[in-house]
């Protein structure tokens, strides 16, 4: 392997890491807020245990995202310094956006709202992790308009006196129309996976209070049913959405859509096949259960639509692209087995944990509980399958835009580092991919020995002019 | 003189901004992480003592538990700025220092994780793991910042890449950032720290320990004064201006103060001491760089000037607008969360370890 192959490598694998534990951060914050919210405004210690046992779970999560996220921030000047500088006039922009209007207040009120307890007063209190969500929020839009203008380059014009492109129009790069569509999807996914995380962990403790007759079977429905609201809401955001990005992506990315169906020839009515068995080279595959025009109407608003083949773009491409240095490429097509297969696979645990919800909710409507051996498994499930779809969703997103680093401007080829030797990104790579693997056992084991005793009876809080001076601290390292 | 844009100046001040605003304050993140194994030592092997130097670790911690991590968000926003307002900087440095930013990433990712799980179980061994990587990865990324701080201003092997217009690439490796002068900032900056954290520790908690973080920190201080001063005039000697020479002498005088006020136990201004002998020493770092964002070793022409590196008059305007507008409102809430933490802690305010095992 060189050092290219081995740069995306390394990207891939410490993004993808990255971003499984986002999604949690994002929605979570959100949904602690919401039962924090609950307990101020009607005074019931339920929702304070939830409050807390959940923001536990939280900041064991937390952990991950915030360190995995400062290798983020290194890696584009690291492994891809032409892609740095060739775009960073226009792409550094939103990043610098993003740590100065995001991460500080991310950081800086979350650490308020963990130690700050007894130090605030309540409503305070309450007000710093709706920040601490705004935050992520902010944090998401940014990075997002970044990796929007990689999907679909706006608002920039190329100067040849300094070889690059600059930056023309600011504000179309943050209202890019992929990321208009991206951000949505992106931001209702993140509310999917925490809901499918509190209702999955709920659901486990809901059975194990219905089964042993214990206390605190109320408290437990109302988790599983806050977290299968929020995740069924949200399902039905990123159906919509994931519906209006098919159609931008038809237009702006069409290798894309025809990446994701693996559809070799132009057609109109085209179908979209649920599975496929053989090969996807567009000779062996034999389709199973087709739908007829699906993938017309999920291109282009219509069952009889139009859209193109990868036989014809890699034609058209070749022809307009195949001479400038940065854009050049032996082939236009991206890995076609990866973009069919996590497109399905992105949906499907869509799918999958939105049926689970609906199961959820309406066993627990009225008195309802959970007891049967099933709930064990879909209370492992919902926390884990939106998460993959997070990850398919942008393995899909990623590969399908290969060959390319910033759409129709420049190959990801001619965007690696200058310098790098494949030795180093090997080293790097090699100890960030242990590390990352040593963390990620030592965190699951974590909330595993945290998700057991459940969301355990708390002290009330106490105001802060209530506070000794020389009382313990109610959290502490 | 230099072709350099008011813009381009003041996004070169604002740069240096960030790096004083994150290594005044995770400075004393690292000092005290630097700082755990050795006023938390147990004096003898008795139960009640380990007791006691476990429970003086935990108030250690707890006086950077609640800001550490917006600290650490100084370095993400200079990275972000340096990024946005200097591109071909952000690149040549961050691929150039490849390997140098890799192991400061893994400093940075164990000490983060150190802090946020060591009080998560109730085990000695996973205390004790944990706080070597706290400790650990402390002294590594105070250790590798002054390394590859001191390399930026001193000057490396960089050169126009012939092969693409506009871009300047790192000829060297690992080893070429290990030369004598850096080596000796990295030391130096580890001095410092342990000398900012145990001044820290000294205004941030109340008995026994307050006064052995004093006692230790003022001689930590004259350590780095010796180093300091020796590593500055190495700098200075070289690429030396009048910016340079005024903020070496009102770092070296404010460290000097904040180590007699130490030793007449005024610990609020010891601790503005050491944060002002850190701010100015940054000032004079950046005053020694400019006009350049990396000077090369190879001779002037060579070098990447801040106006070759810099981005449009666009990208720097709307910058400043953000600057301008957030900074503020940055500081604002920091500081008050400084306030709202502002209490001394002693170890009677430390509860007892989670019940987890
Ligand atoms: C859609 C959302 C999203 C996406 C696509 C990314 N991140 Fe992220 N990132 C977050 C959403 C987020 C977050 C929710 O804001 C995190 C998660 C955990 C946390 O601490 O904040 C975070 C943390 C986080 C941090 C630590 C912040 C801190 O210290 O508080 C950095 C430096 C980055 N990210 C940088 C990046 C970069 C450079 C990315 C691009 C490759 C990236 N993130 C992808
Ligand atoms: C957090 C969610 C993200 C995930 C899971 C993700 C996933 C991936 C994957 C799997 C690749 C490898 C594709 C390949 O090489 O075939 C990749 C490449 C890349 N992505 Fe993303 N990505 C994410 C977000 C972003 C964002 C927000 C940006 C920019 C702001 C970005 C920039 C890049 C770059 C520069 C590459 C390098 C090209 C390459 O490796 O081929 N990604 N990403
Ligand atoms: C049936 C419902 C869904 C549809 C129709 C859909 C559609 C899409 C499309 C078309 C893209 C590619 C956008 C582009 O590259 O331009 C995409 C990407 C993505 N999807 Fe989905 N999706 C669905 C479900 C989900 C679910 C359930 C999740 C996660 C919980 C998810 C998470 C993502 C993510 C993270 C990306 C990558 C970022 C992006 O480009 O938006 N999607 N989706």
């Amino acid at each position: 392997m060189n050092a290219l192959d081995l740069a995306r490598w390394q990207f891939a694998i410490t993004t993808v890491y990255h971003f499984l534990f986002v999604p949690i951060t994002i929605g979570l914050t959100a949904l602690i807020a919401v039962m924090q919210t609950f307990w101020h405004r009607g005074g019931d210690e339920r929702w304070l245990r939830l409050t807390k046992f959940f923001g536990k779970l939280f900041m064991i999560n937390f952990a991950l995202g915030l360190v995995t996220g400062i290798v983020q921030e290194f890696q584009f000047g690291m492994n891809w310094s032409l892609y740095s500088r060739f775009v960073g006039d226009i792409f550094g922009a939103p990043l610098a956006f993003e740590a100065l209007l995001a991460f500080f207040l991310e950081s800086t009120f979350l650490g308020l709202w963990i130690f700050g307890w007894d130090r605030l007063p309540k409503r305070i209190h309450l007000a710093s992790i709706w920040l601490v969500h705004l935050g992520t929020v902010f944090s998401a839009f940014f990075i997002l308009a970044a990796n929007s203008f990689m999907q679909n380059p706006v608002g920039y014009t190329f100067n040849p006196k300094t070889n690059r492109a600059e930056l023309s129009d600011f504000l179309a790069v943050l209202t890019n129309e992929v990321q208009l569509v991206t951000f949505p999807h992106v931001l209702m996914g993140a509310y999917m996976t925490a809901g499918g995380f509190l209702m999955g962990i709920a659901l486990y403790h809901l059975r194990r209070q219905a089964l042993d007759h214990g206390p605190d079977v109320s408290m437990y429905r109302k988790a599983v049913r806050l977290g299968a609201i929020v995740s069924l809401a949200a399902s039905l955001g990123v159906i919509v959405s994931g519906d209006i990005q098919g159609k931008v992506m038809t237009t702006y990315q069409p290798m894309k859509m025809a990446a994701a169906e693996a559809l070799y020839e132009t057609r109109s009515n085209a179908p979209f096949s649920v599975l496929t068995i053989g090969g996807l080279d567009g000779a062996s595959a034999r389709p199973v259960i087709e739908v007829p025009g699906l993938l017309s109407f999920l291109g282009t608003g219509s069952f009889g639509g139009e859209i193109k083949g990868i036989n014809d773009l890699q034609a058209a491409y070749a022809g307009k692209y195949g001479s400038a240095e940065l854009t050049q490429s032996a082939s236009y097509v991206p890995t076609i087995w990866l973009t069919y297969w996590n497109f399905r696979l992105m949906m499907g645990a869509g799918f999958v944990t939105m049926f689970f919800a609906a199961l959820a909710l309406w066993k627990t409507r009225g008195d309802g509980v959970v007891t049967g051996g099933m709930w064990k498994h879909i209370a492992i499930w919902t926390p884990l399958l939106p998460v993959f779809a997070n990850s398919f969703g942008w393995i899909f997103t990623e590969v399908g835009r290969q060959p390319w680093i910033v759409n129709g401007m420049m190959t990801t080829a001619s965007g690696v580092s200058s310098t790098v030797g494949a030795s180093s990104v090997l080293i790097s790579m090699v100890i960030f991919t242990l590390l990352y693997g040593a963390l990620a056992v030592v965190e699951v084991k974590l909330l595993l020995r945290y998700i057991k005793p459940g969301a355990v009876p708390v002290a009330a809080p106490i105001e802060p002019a209530d506070r000794k001076d020389d009382a313990p601290l109610v959290f502490a390292y | 003189m230099t072709d350099l844009s008011a813009l381009q100046l003041v996004w070169f001040i604002l740069i240096a901004v960030l790096w004083i605003g994150y290594l005044t304050l995770e400075g004393f993140d690292f000092g005290v992480g630097m700082l755990l194994p050795i006023l938390g030592r147990a004096k003898t092997t008795d139960p009640t003592d380990i007791a006691d130097a476990e429970r003086r670790k935990r108030v250690m911690l707890n006086t950077i538990g609640p800001v550490w991590d917006g600290n650490e968000v100084w370095v993400l926003t200079a990275g972000g700025a340096t990024f946005a307002a200097f591109p071909q900087w952000y690149a040549t440095l961050f691929s150039g220092f490849y390997l140098a930013l890799a192991l400061i990433l893994v400093a940075l990712i164990l000490r983060g994780m150190g802090l946020d799980y060591r009080h998560k179980v109730n085990d000695d061994t996973w205390r004790k793991r944990w706080d070597l990587a706290i400790t650990g990865g402390s002294f590594l990324a105070a250790l590798l910042w002054g390394v590859g701080l001191t390399n930026i201003v001193y000057g490396t092997p960089i050169k126009p890449n012939p092969a693409v217009a506009g871009d300047y690439i790192f000829d060297g490796t690992l080893l070429t950032l290990l030369g004598p002068v850096p080596v000796l900032g990295g030391l130096t900056f580890v001095a410092l720290f342990l000398t900012h954290g145990a001044f820290f520790i000294a205004l941030k908690t109340d008995g026994p320990i307050r006064h052995d973080a004093r006692a230790l920190g003022i001689r930590a201080g004259l350590v780095s004064a010796v180093l300091a001063v020796a590593l500055l005039l190495l700098i200075g000697l070289k690429h030396g201006s009048l910016v340079f020479w005024i903020g070496t002498a009102v770092a070296a005088i404010a460290l000097l103060a904040g180590i007699a006020m130490a030793a007449k136990a005024r610990e609020g201004w010891a601790f503005i001491g050491t944060f002002a002998a850190i701010a100015f020493a940054v000032v004079a770092y950046f005053g020694a760089l400019f006009p350049n964002a990396m000077p090369s070793t190879f001779g002037d022409a060579d070098s990447l000037t801040l106006a070759a590196a810099s981005s449009t008059p666009t990208t720097l305007t709307i910058m400043t607008w953000a600057a301008a507008i957030f900074t503020p409102i940055v500081l604002v809430y920091t500081g008050w969360t400084y306030w709202v933490f502002r209490k001394r802690l002693a170890v009677h305010h430390i509860p007892e370890p989670v019940a987890i095992h």
